[in-house]
């Protein structure tokens, strides 16, 4: 093989190639190319994003980790801190879907686990290609079963519940699926651990399984387009041991509640070069590497291999001389593997050695160091292309009570059941409010404080406008954490996108960036860690550009939450708007009842929507509102029929009201009116003697008294009238058959 | 029992996940909770044992399979044998019939998926040490997590079963296929109880219930607490 | 010396993995598929084959819903 051959093989271009021997001065060897191969591609490096990322705000008063660490950390109170990441396994779950949804699972709990926190929630967000009326219908039906049951095999078994997620499905989507897996971890603050290596002679410690051959180049194969060649690369593909992964947690935990870490980071895409390279880099020191003494799965590996090699399950710390006997001791008692692999040096650089003798060295700072691509942004010709909805080129339904009924049945507005009871999101027994609801929340055991937590993406939006999608994705998590009561503090994204190397995928990429940076700025939710995907192609294209966005929020009292569901006969349901238009545009009836996907949705007005997300955040605080929704998907007739199948309570609207509704933000269509979509409106419910109470939190708010809970239908004036049994067949459908 | 608070030992073995959610039930219920590490041969002097849920060993081979010849097993017989109260839970259940301490088995759940929801219960043995607290026929909603649930004895095992009033917890809406809606059998001499929901996990209203606490808290009577 | 153990469902137990693939099949295009049970194979690398049946007895197979043969290969 030539040279040339060779930095090819590898993913590296000519100019990458000539940089690294102008860095090194010389040549690399084989193994030191390979190195630099994982350690600059996109997954690692992030070269083709990273001067779009520098846009998000990533500072606030609660943040004690930003990006750059192995998950962001942000302050609850009472001493605690919750670290939380999100992290995209998408190609290796559209070549292996069990495997690559659990691998997502166990890589996410060890970055937060890498902070010295305990991981307590996950949760997912997962894109598919249609289960019917698609050419690829069976083969997305594999893929979503397989997931799912990837996802619940790994967080069920290794105890870490699977609290809350979201899941659409489009044709985009079709032979590149999306799983981004999000883990939450909860830790004291003074406990938090950092992974910068120190201290020379101090010994570098591999903790975990043996090392195999999984993954060899997986950081580069994450970064390439999918292929048929890529469908035969299942060799890249690792496998879970979730048994594995909760010793390497109670035993990690353990050596640092004894104070016998230095410095702790998780192995990840690159595997120990990744690692090692970061903690040398970050600590400004020198690791050196004997792959003769890491224990191998099978035999005959070169070192390069050992060298990248993603082996799952496996952690690198950082140990002082004298305590090592302990560590490998406990690591003994939790019958996973503990054994001295190198040392850290002075010099800075990552020496790799084999059996004493040295094969190759490379100064750490390079190899943190990708090369960036700064491309120009320029608009694709597909915007301009996206024609209006104008409502009128849509025929009014006749029959609303159909239209309900199919909209509910969709894969992507029916109910997550069938989903989340396969998922033990229990486990742990902190779960105060389960999957179903707006956004998970937790409590913290000794405290009367909890987290919220929520995972959304809206893909088919940020194809329409990426930067309007962007700033209306990190709204929804902003909404979805108000509507449960908590503060939202911080978040994590995951930036799923095609090829930065074509104009639409650089654009929408830099414009999701753009309006999320907004959107976070206004709401004071900085973004703390994240990851990027990109070049989610296949021959027919790429997908939608698709951030998903994790958010968490913080409740002083976990006891003063709410919930969707309808809990009274006789509540008062009331709808506060943020003065949004109602649009057809990208709406879910658009697509399902008319087969469109066009126009362009109203962009959020985030000052307005932050203020009226802050007022009903305040009215379940303080305990005058415990049911509270936002609109969403499939507008407020989708929203009501949610609360009113969630409490098993039927709703009838007021009389005139269907009328003024239609007249108003309908513009003399009911079905703008009802299944239109807005951006920051809520629905909450209250008893008829807490009504003058919440006049009063109103005042000067726009809302809308629609109607009144009670029966076991829902009755819209004349154009619904549906029993919720007929509703809860349709919506409970199992998505599995 | 002696005079001090009554000691409830919960079993940890490697890949045991509900251990710690057991030891947080059992301090709500104003007992000792006491680690018993799957490695030590030791009750530690314990009035009662619980074997928690998890995948102990991965649930390789088969779930229970490998944690029933861990070392704290012996003394774990021992005590059963000799009529010390022992539930297990979900794992746990699985773990007791592997070590025979309960007759049959537990199989992959019929619907072949794992299935995590509420279920609603009705308790139909009183006089066990882990359902005195409970009427008879009273019926609980109790949480279920598991894979393999799904249980299986011989038509003669589960006609004896039936005779002996041995059926402890029955499901009222059967989430896993089980034989005869089986959610729950005690042994022979009744002081060993396995089930496969799970109390410690309804264990505190914070959580939206404490039914669990039924169940659990029934060990304390037979202290005389 | 190596020997192979084959653990499967008792004669009438309930296979559901069985039952899973015996579905599957017919979906991707196998006809006549009459029956199908899922097993487990254990390789054991033994000193000698002396103990392999208390080994099966007492861990590889349940005996209340497994039955199982071995054999030496080598």
């Amino acid at each position: 093989m030539s040279v040339r051959e060779t930095y090819s093989a590898l993913g590296l271009s000519e100019a990458e190639y000539g940089r690294i021997v102008e860095l090194l001065g010389r040549e690399p060897n084989y193994l030191e190319l390979s190195l630099f191969s994982v350690m600059w591609s996109e997954h690692c490096g992030y070269k083709n994003s990273r001067p779009l990322l520098r846009r998000f705000p990533n500072e606030g008063e609660r943040v004690l980790q930003g990006p750059g660490e192995n998950a962001g950390v942000v302050e609850v109170g009472d001493g605690w801190a919750l670290a939380f990441k999100m992290e995209s396994h998408n190609h290796p779950s559209a070549v292996e879907p069990y495997e690559g949804a659990a691998t997502g699972v166990g890589g996410i709990i060890r970055d937060v686990l890498a902070m010295g926190a305990r991981p307590v929630a996950l949760l997912d967000s997962l894109r598919f290609g249609p289960l019917e009326g698609s050419p690829d219908a069976g083969r997305n039906r594999y893929l979503f079963r397989e997931v799912v049951r990837g996802i619940g095999g790994y967080g069920n078994a290794v105890g870490v519940p699977t609290v809350g997620g979201e899941v659409e499905f489009a044709e985009a989507y079709s032979g590149n699926p999306l799983v981004n897996a999000m883990c939450v971890g909860l830790i004291r603050v003074e406990d938090l651990t950092r992974s910068a290596a120190s201290g020379e002679g101090n010994l570098v410690v591999l903790l975990g399984s043996k090392t195999g051959r999984d993954g060899i180049h997986g950081a580069t194969f994450a970064s390439d387009e999918l292929s048929e060649e890529s469908e035969s690369k299942r060799s890249n593909v690792q496998v879970g041991d979730p048994f594995a992964e909760k010793m390497a947690i109670e035993c990690c935990l353990e050596l640092l509640e004894k104070g016998l870490l230095v410095s702790l980071q998780d192995l990840g895409a690159a595997g120990i070069t990744s690692s090692a390279s970061e903690m040398a880099a970050k600590g400004g020191v020198g690791i050196e590497i004997d792959t003769g003494l890491v224990p191998r799965r099978e035999g005959g590996m070169e070192a390069w291999e050992v060298m990248i090699s993603e082996s799952q399950e496996r952690m690198l710390a950082v140990v002082e001389p004298e305590k090592a006997g302990e560590v490998l001791r406990l690591a003994g008692c939790y019958g996973i593997g503990g054994t001295v692999i190198g040392r850290v040096a002075g010099h800075g650089d990552l020496r790799v050695f084999h059996d004493g003798e040295q094969v190759g060295t490379v100064p750490a700072e390079h190899l943190a160091d990708a090369p960036v691509y700064e491309r120009e942004v320029v608009r694709p010709a597909y915007l301009d292309e996206i024609p209006d909805l104008d409502p009128g080129v849509l025929p009014e339904p006749e029959d609303y009570n159909e239209v309900l009924l199919k909209m509910l049945a969709h894969p992507n507005l029916c109910s997550r059941r069938s989903i989340y009871r396969q998922y033990d999101h229990e486990v742990g027994t902190n779960t105060v409010v389960a999957p179903g609801a707006d956004a998970a929340v937790m409590r913290i055991k000794g405290t009367r404080r909890g987290f919220a937590v929520t995972t959304d993406g809206r893909g088919r939006h940020c194809y329409l406008d990426p930067r309007g999608g962007g700033a209306a994705t990190v709204a929804e998590a902003y909404r979805n954490l108000s509507c449960v009561g908590a503060e939202p503090v911080a978040a994590t994204d995951c930036l799923n996108f095609g090829s930065p190397e074509k104009r639409e995928g650089y654009y929408q990429l830099a414009g999701c960036i753009e309006g999320m940076s907004e959107a976070c700025e206004v709401f004071g939710t900085p973004v703390v860690s994240g990851n990027v995907s990109l070049y989610n192609e296949t021959d027919r294209g790429a997908i939608y550009p698709t951030p998903t966005v994790g958010m968490v929020g913080v409740l002083e009292d976990v006891g003063r939450h709410a919930t969707p569901a309808f809990k009274r006969e006789g509540d008062v349901v009331v709808v506060i708007g943020s003065g949004s238009r109602v649009s057809l545009a990208g709406s879910d009836y658009a697509q399902i009842i008319h087969g469109q996907v066009a126009g362009r949705p109203p962009r959020p007005n985030l000052q307005a929507e932050k203020r009226t997300a802050d007022l009903v955040r305040e009215m379940v605080r303080s305990g005058l509102v415990d049911t509270a929704h936002d609109i969403s998907g499939g507008g407020e007739i989708v929203a009501v029929a949610e609360m009113a199948l969630a409490g098993g309570i039927g709703i009838e609207y007021t009389e005139g009201e269907l009328e003024r509704m239609t007249a108003g933000q309908g513009g003399g269509r009911a079905d703008v009116a009802l299944i239109g979509e807005e951006s920051g409106t809520f629905i909450v419910a209250v008893p008829e003697e807490r009504w003058d109470d919440l006049q009063e939190a109103l005042v000067g708010f726009a809302y809308d008294q629609i109607g009144e809970t009670g029966g076991d239908r829902l009755k819209i004036g004349d154009l619904v009238d549906v029993s919720l049994e007929e509703l809860r067949e349709v919506y409970e459908r199992d998505l599995f058959e | 029992m002696g005079g001090g608070r009554v000691r409830i030992g919960v079993t940890v073995f490697p890949g045991s996940n509900c251990d710690r959610d057991a030891l947080h039930a059992v301090e709500r219920l104003g007992a000792v909770p006491v680690e018993l590490w799957h490695a030590d041969p030791d009750l530690k002097g314990v009035d009662a044992v619980i074997v928690p849920g998890g995948f102990s060993y991965g649930d390789y081979l088969r779930p229970g399979a490998i944690a029933r010849f861990a070392k704290v097993m012996a003394p774990l017989e021992d005590f059963a044998f000799s009529g010390g109260p022992v539930l297990g839970v979900c794992n746990g259940f699985q773990v007791l019939t592997e070590a025979h301490l309960l007759p049959g088995a537990l199989l992959r759940n019929i619907s072949m998926r794992f299935v995590c929801d509420r279920v609603r219960v009705r308790v139909e043995a009183t006089d066990t040490p882990w359902t005195a607290g409970c009427e008879a026929g009273e019926e609980l909603a109790l949480p279920v997590a598991h894979n393999e649930g799904n249980y299986f004895a011989d038509p003669a095992t589960l006609a004896e079963l039936e005779d002996e009033g041995r059926v402890v917890l029955r499901y009222l809406e059967n989430p896993n296929g089980s034989a005869n809606d089986i959610a729950g059998v005690c042994n022979e001499g009744r002081n060993v109880v396995g089930i496969m929901p799970h109390p410690e996990r309804v264990s505190d209203p914070a959580l939206g219930s404490d039914e669990g606490l039924k169940i659990l808290g029934s060990v304390l009577l037979g202290a005389g607490v | 010396m190596k020997v192979r153990v084959l653990v499967r469902p008792k004669e009438g137990i309930l296979d559901p993995q069985g039952e899973a693939v015996k579905s599957a099949l017919p979906a991707l295009g196998f006809e006549g598929v009459n029956a199908v049970h899922v097993g487990r194979l254990v390789e054991l690398d033994v000193e000698s084959a002396d103990e392999v049946d208390a080994m099966c007895r007492r861990l590889l197979a349940n005996p209340t819903i497994e039955e199982y043969e071995w054999e030496v290969v080598g």
